[in-house]
């Protein structure tokens, strides 16, 4: 267990060394989001803006046209929540490589409450022209994604959960932007479960015990949510016939939106949608207790890929 | 409107700040400095301020915790129910809800955004006094100082302002993390009422609301400076109790020293 903000804070360090032209700015988060080593290694790329997220991202949008490469980090609720129209412009519409990183997404901030729970910025983010949308799943996959997004010269939003999660990728696993990774693939696979974000590891759980009750999926890592592996997407559709799609966001306008944009216009399938359906979150001890209560566990993508096989043979 | 003698004020402030330890350490989740700071000023506003159709916005929702056991005090509802603060399912959430809990008038946490809801309130309500409680380090918020200005064109003079001035942010001090400059001489060139008091003062706090209410042409602004973490020594003025909730060694010791 370890937690994704970790490797994005321990590749920006590695950043930090390589390539003088990242700098790097935050709200009054440098701690939670995981870049005070950045700081205290590198104080004159470090920029300390104050709690005033617009300002963090418009400044990093002058940086950018400068030459710099800027990450700027808040939590996912302030930034991109509160800075949408500042990234559109300045960063997206200038196709300058402003970096987004947006922390504590998802029910990462359980105990904080709704206020603070970010499940809507898949939406807010890949609806934008010119922006890559990234939400590593685990540590591994953080800090390639970080590095990543450091060389692509493209306006990137980085997802990042906050709480400690299972390590599912290896070290030496492939990352590449827009090419989605096989988790686990069963012999002739009969539902494609397709998931994003450290919520995964319910996915391959779920994948583990329908095996024992015989039934075969193929599990996919949509790592990137823009551009989307519409390849990926068309041949497991293609192959198994029927997709549950699972995120740790609001369904409407999320990555399994993106999905169902994907295969409606090349090969539709049957969908059903793991995700929160149209409701705020609220305060609890961890993201679990959360995610048991918006049904979000092993148990609901299990139920889910029944559904989808029975609606397949129907 | 309830009058209280400054002794039954403080110990009401005195189980505030209890209450606001309890819920923080049996919760796990909770920013204890700003809500200690913010004790007096809660406590006043609800025991003596505000009269029937006067309204509070509490814009640095993260002191939360002063505020429920003030409305619990004030008989909201039962005290009992403060011992759910942030868990799953309780009306008392991390940061407050207006759809969820009685006697929240705005949803609020992220910063900056509670002096315009008040402004655009105090438009509409010329007859009643509408309060807002601010932190100083959400003045790094442009979406506060557009609420200023609204404020000040339309002449709110039934809009007094609170900002808790304990100089303290999550990462640092307000000097080290973002200085504002000098706010009082901000607000003046704004064309705002500008007060100042200690803020654990009841009489003070008293004096100045009567002094602002007073004031016809313009929103008032009361800078009240407090101490961060105020009643704990090992919490006053120290940021790393912005938000983090005491250990059984640290709770004990709070609680001795609240005694």
């Amino acid at each position: 267990m370890k937690s994704i903000r970790d490797g994005f804070g321990e590749a920006l360090e590695e950043l930090g060394k390589r390539n003088k032209d990242v700098v790097v700015l935050t709200a009054d988060l440098a701690d939670s989001t995981r870049v005070k080593g950045f700081a205290d290694k590198f104080p004159d790329r470090f920029f300390q803006v104050g709690v005033a997220e617009q300002a963090l991202v418009t400044v990093a949008a002058g940086m950018a046209e400068a030459g710099k490469i800027p990450f700027t980090t808040s939590y996912a609720v302030f930034s991109p929540g509160r800075t949408w129209e500042q990234i559109k412009v300045t960063a997206s519409l200038n196709n300058v490589p402003v970096k987004i990183v947006g922390a504590h997404a998802g029910f990462g901030a359980s105990m904080y409450g709704a206020t603070h729970e970010s499940l809507e910025d898949i939406a807010l983010m890949r609806v934008i022209p010119n922006m890559v949308v990234v939400s590593p799943c685990d540590y591994e996959e953080a800090r390639k994604a970080t590095m990543a997004i450091a060389e692509n010269g493209k306006p990137s939003y980085l997802r990042l959960a906050r709480q400690e999660s299972p390590i599912i990728t290896k070290f030496g696993d492939k990352f590449e932007i827009g090419k989605a990774n096989i988790l686990h693939e069963g012999r002739n696979p009969q539902v494609a479960i397709i998931g994003t974000g450290p919520i995964l590891a319910e996915a391959l759980e779920a994948a583990k015990e329908l095996k024992e009750s015989e039934i075969e999926v193929v599990v996919i890592n949509l790592h990137t949510i823009k551009p989307i592996d519409e390849q990926a997407l068309i041949h497991y559709a293609k192959i198994t016939g029927g997709v549950v799609t699972v995120e740790e966001h609001q369904i409407n306008g999320g990555m399994g939106s993106a999905v169902a944009e994907v295969l409606a216009r090349n090969f539709p399938v049957p969908i059903e949608f793991i995700g929160v359906h149209d409701s705020f979150g609220e305060s609890a001890l961890n993201p679990d207790e959360l995610w048991k209560k918006f049904g979000l566990k092993k148990e609901n993508i299990i139920e889910a890929v029944k559904k989808v096989i029975l609606r397949k043979n129907s | 409107m309830i009058k209280l003698s400054p002794s039954e004020l403080q110990e009401i402030a005195g189980r505030v700040r209890r209450d606001v330890i309890n819920m923080i350490y049996k919760a796990q989740t909770g920013h204890p400095g700003g809500s200690l700071s913010a004790t007096e000023i809660l406590v006043a506003l609800y025991f003596g301020i505000m009269d029937k159709g006067d309204h509070f916005f509490l814009s640095n929702g993260h002191v939360c915790p002063a505020l429920y056991s003030v409305l619990a005090e004030s008989g909201h509802f039962p005290k009992s129910e403060l011992s759910g603060y942030a868990t799953l399912g309780s009306e008392l959430q991390g940061h407050p809800e207006r759809t969820r809990l009685k006697g929240i008038e705005n949803t609020s946490g992220p910063l900056g955004l509670g002096l315009a809801q008040a402004a655009g309130y105090a438009v509409w309500k010329k007859d009643s006094f509408i309060y807002c409680m601010t932190s100083d380090a959400e003045h790094d918020e442009g979406n506060h100082w557009e609420a200023v200005n609204f404020a000040a064109k339309y002449k709110l003079s039934n809009l007094i302002q609170f900002v808790d001035r304990n100089r303290v942010q999550i990462e640092g001090t307000v000097e080290e993390i973002m200085p504002l400059g000098n706010l009082r001489e901000k607000y003046l060139a704004s064309d705002w009422n500008v007060l100042e008091i200690d803020g654990h003062d009841f009489s003070e706090i008293f004096r100045i609301v009567e002094e602002a209410k007073s004031l016809k042409t313009a929103p008032s602004v009361i800078i009240a400076n407090t101490t961060f973490g105020k009643g704990v020594s090992f919490m006053e003025n120290n940021p790393d109790w912005h938000a983090k909730a005491p250990n059984k060694e640290e709770y004990q010791k709070a609680m001795e020293e609240l005694k």
